[in-house]
């Protein structure tokens, strides 16, 4: 069998005293659409930015497609094939539409630092750019400075930026937070659409997102994993329910339809 | 969109082709030596503010210390001059500014590495750091830097080019400094179209982000500061040959400070902006220095006006007004303009008349008499009359500055609310 698209081992993370992350181990396999729940400041936010290089290691290892990467720095992990994005929109706000995803195929297609390339001419970074650009739906939108997007668009813009540079593994974290109902669903289409093919890991409160789209749930309760699963095994549960699920799965399950705005803060 | 892109590249062509133009006419326009020397100042530091934005506007860097590549620039580029004046190298003149651009980028490399470590309020703190280091070696070293009094050198050495051009005659320094003003100034530009140069800018928006979509910040900061490095020192070779001394004031912190000032008054935020205040700014110091003692207090309150009031500068201004201009709508603001200028015009006689005559009172009342000429009129400072026309000039300007200041905002809303309708198209 392949080695797993991610892989962590032992994965710990202090800071000072505080233990936030207390050894996670998980597999995810290639081409998995992976989910991280977990109650309010459980680490979700914390082990996206062990695993993306934001933050480093205390111990443990983490591997991407078999190679190790603990403790690289974000952009070493990025040209390895893991793209990110984030929970409050890092985009680049004085930079039109158009730019911010070309700007983030730059890297992939091998123009690196260039000074010597003229951009205008660049004939594959503009077509690439332009081709996820209508595939987030901006299209429309593609002159306009990012700063003056609307919310939702500047999620759909942040997961282009996220995708643009063509990596295998996409981390999303909270991708629909604080959209409504129907925004969100769009977002989901978009997600599901976007990462066709890719291994997909994503953080997310709302949990009408994360059975719509995951293959397995891992749940993160006080920075340990105490169940990786199928969705319907997780609903099922005993330990999930009592842990974190319990009133929140019965309480989507109810107001399923409405405009349950289930992305708040995480720590 | 052929008929579009055609019609831009067009307007691009027209764009490169008036700026070479009037490069080359204006020495016809104004061929006074005073004028020509002034030019050839303001051209080096075009080039010059220009560099620095490329940090400041483009890449979100702050230097305290650019002076110091164009400074260590010109050091090179006079001590180059000096060797070919002396026949010990054989080298043209006319390519002395890119032997200091070749010293500034070499120090970029050197300092960069340093500086570039960090960014935001460290990275400006190790600007200023570095550049006192370099102001105070100019001191220590007088070997290289010529201590206080500076090296100098005659710039007609070496065999001449086509036979003719010296460098003696100003009008040749002048077509010197303006044929690398264009060439710099078009290379700059084309920076701005690169890979490089757009990912300066992310870096400027949004550093963080950068380091996940697969690029170092730190590397994207040192390379910027290089080239900037190297544009600065082409503007001291420049200086070098225009002056023909090159002294410790050449890396000090006043031209660092200078440098800055002139490209935030122009405008940060669009490439033309520093060409704008090294023209208005460069005229501003030249003349003013000569007709007041209070043109550093001058300088430093438009200075504050336009960080507190106008932070996009003079090219901010004129690029709000551009959509109007297509809308050709720009008519019906005319008159709240002409309402701003009369208020601005005001308020700057009593700004000046109070000014001159603290001045006057403080450095000179002493020993000439209380009595003072301004622009012909006579005045006595210590009598009450001029100082009534202060506050009535006082008074009235901030009235009008609030009439005008209303109107303004009544009539651009009225304005653009109906582009906006009409720019959906």
């Amino acid at each position: 069998m392949n080695a797993p698209a991610l892989e962590l081992a032992g994965v710990r993370k202090s800071f000072g005293k505080t233990a936030i992350i207390r050894g996670v181990d998980l597999q995810i396999a290639p081409g998995e659409r992976h989910a991280i729940i977990g109650p309010n400041g459980a680490g979700k936010s914390t082990l996206f930015n062990l695993v993306s290089g934001r933050f480093g290691l205390s111990a443990g290892r983490i591997r991407l497609n078999g190679e190790d990467v603990s403790n690289l720095k974000p952009f070493e992990i990025n040209r390895k094939g893991l793209s990110r994005s984030f929970q409050i929109t890092n985009i680049f706000h004085n930079l039109t539409v158009f730019e911010n995803v070309r700007c983030a195929v730059l890297w992939a297609l091998g123009y690196k630092y260039s000074f010597w390339h003229r951009l205008s001419r660049l004939n594959d970074a503009r077509e690439r750019a332009d081709g996820i650009i209508e595939m987030i739906g901006l299209s429309a939108r593609r002159e306009v400075r990012a700063g003056l997007l609307t919310y939702a668009e500047q999620r759909a813009l942040e997961i282009g930026i996220t995708i643009a540079g063509g990596a295998d593994v996409i981390l999303l974290d909270e991708p629909t937070a604080g959209m409504s109902r129907s925004e969100s669903d769009r977002a989901v289409e978009l997600i599901r659409k976007v990462t066709a093919g890719k291994t997909l890991v994503m953080v997310e409160h709302d949990m009408s997102v994360v059975f719509g789209l995951a293959d397995r749930i891992s749940v993160l309760v006080y920075g340990e994993i105490i169940a990786t699963d199928t969705p319907q095994n997780i609903r099922a549960n005993r330990a999930v329910q009592e842990a974190y699920l319990g009133t929140s799965v019965s309480h989507d399950d109810d107001e399923s339809g409405n405009a349950g705005n289930a992305g708040g803060g995480d720590a | 969109m052929m008929a579009a892109a055609q019609s831009k590249s067009r307007g691009r062509w027209l764009l490169w082709g008036g700026y070479g133009l009037l490069l080359g006419v204006l020495p016809l326009l104004f061929h006074q030596g005073f004028a020509l020397t002034l030019m050839c100042q303001i051209g080096t530091v075009m080039i010059f503010s220009l560099s620095f934005n490329m940090l400041l506007g483009q890449a979100g860097m702050l230097s305290f210390g650019h002076a110091v590549y164009a400074g260590l620039g010109a050091y090179i580029a006079v001590h180059t001059l000096n060797f070919i004046g002396k026949g010990t190298i054989v080298f043209p003149v006319t390519l002395l500014p890119l032997v200091g651009g070749l010293a500034g980028a070499f120090f970029g490399v050197l300092f960069g590495y340093v500086t570039t470590k960090k960014s935001g309020t460290p990275f400006a703190m190790i600007t200023l750091g570095i550049g006192e280091l370099v102001a105070a070696m100019a001191l220590m070293f007088p070997d290289f830097f010529g201590g206080e009094g500076g090296i100098s050198t005659n710039r007609v050495a070496g065999s001449p080019l086509l036979g003719f051009i010296t460098y003696g005659p100003q009008i040749q320094v002048y077509y010197l400094v303006a044929a690398w003003l264009f060439v710099c100034t078009a290379a700059l530009y084309a920076y701005t179209q690169t890979p490089l140069g757009r990912i300066a800018n992310a870096v400027r928006d949004n550093p963080e982000r950068v380091e996940f979509i697969g690029y170092e910040t730190r590397r994207v900061r040192y390379l910027v500061l290089i080239i900037s490095g190297f544009f600065a020192g082409v503007s001291g070779g420049l200086s070098a040959i225009n002056f023909e001394i090159v002294s410790a004031e050449n890396v000090s912190a006043i031209r660092s400070g200078t440098v800055l000032l002139f490209t935030y008054i122009g405008g940060i935020g669009f490439f033309f902006g520093p060409m704008i205040g090294s023209i208005l700014l460069g005229l501003f110091v030249v003349v003013l220095s000569t007709i007041t003692n209070a043109w550093l207090l001058y300088l430093g309150l438009f200075f504050v006006l336009v960080v507190m009031y106008c932070p996009g500068g003079i090219a901010g201004l004129i690029m709000l007004q551009v959509p109007l201009v297509r809308a050709r709508r720009l008519r019906a603001m005319l008159p709240a303009y002409a309402l701003a200028a009369l208020a601005g015009v005001v308020l700057l006689a009593g700004l000046i008349l109070a000014v001159e005559m603290l001045y006057y009172h403080a450095l000179e009342a002493a020993n000439a008499g209380p009595v003072m000429h301004l622009i012909g009129i006579e005045l006595n400072v210590l009598s009450v009359p001029p100082w009534i026309a202060v506050a009535v000039l006082a008074v009235a300007g901030f009235a009008l500055l609030a009439a005008a200041r209303r109107l303004v905002a009544a009539r651009w809303e009225r304005v653009t609310n109906g582009l906006a309708g009409g720019a959906l198209r």
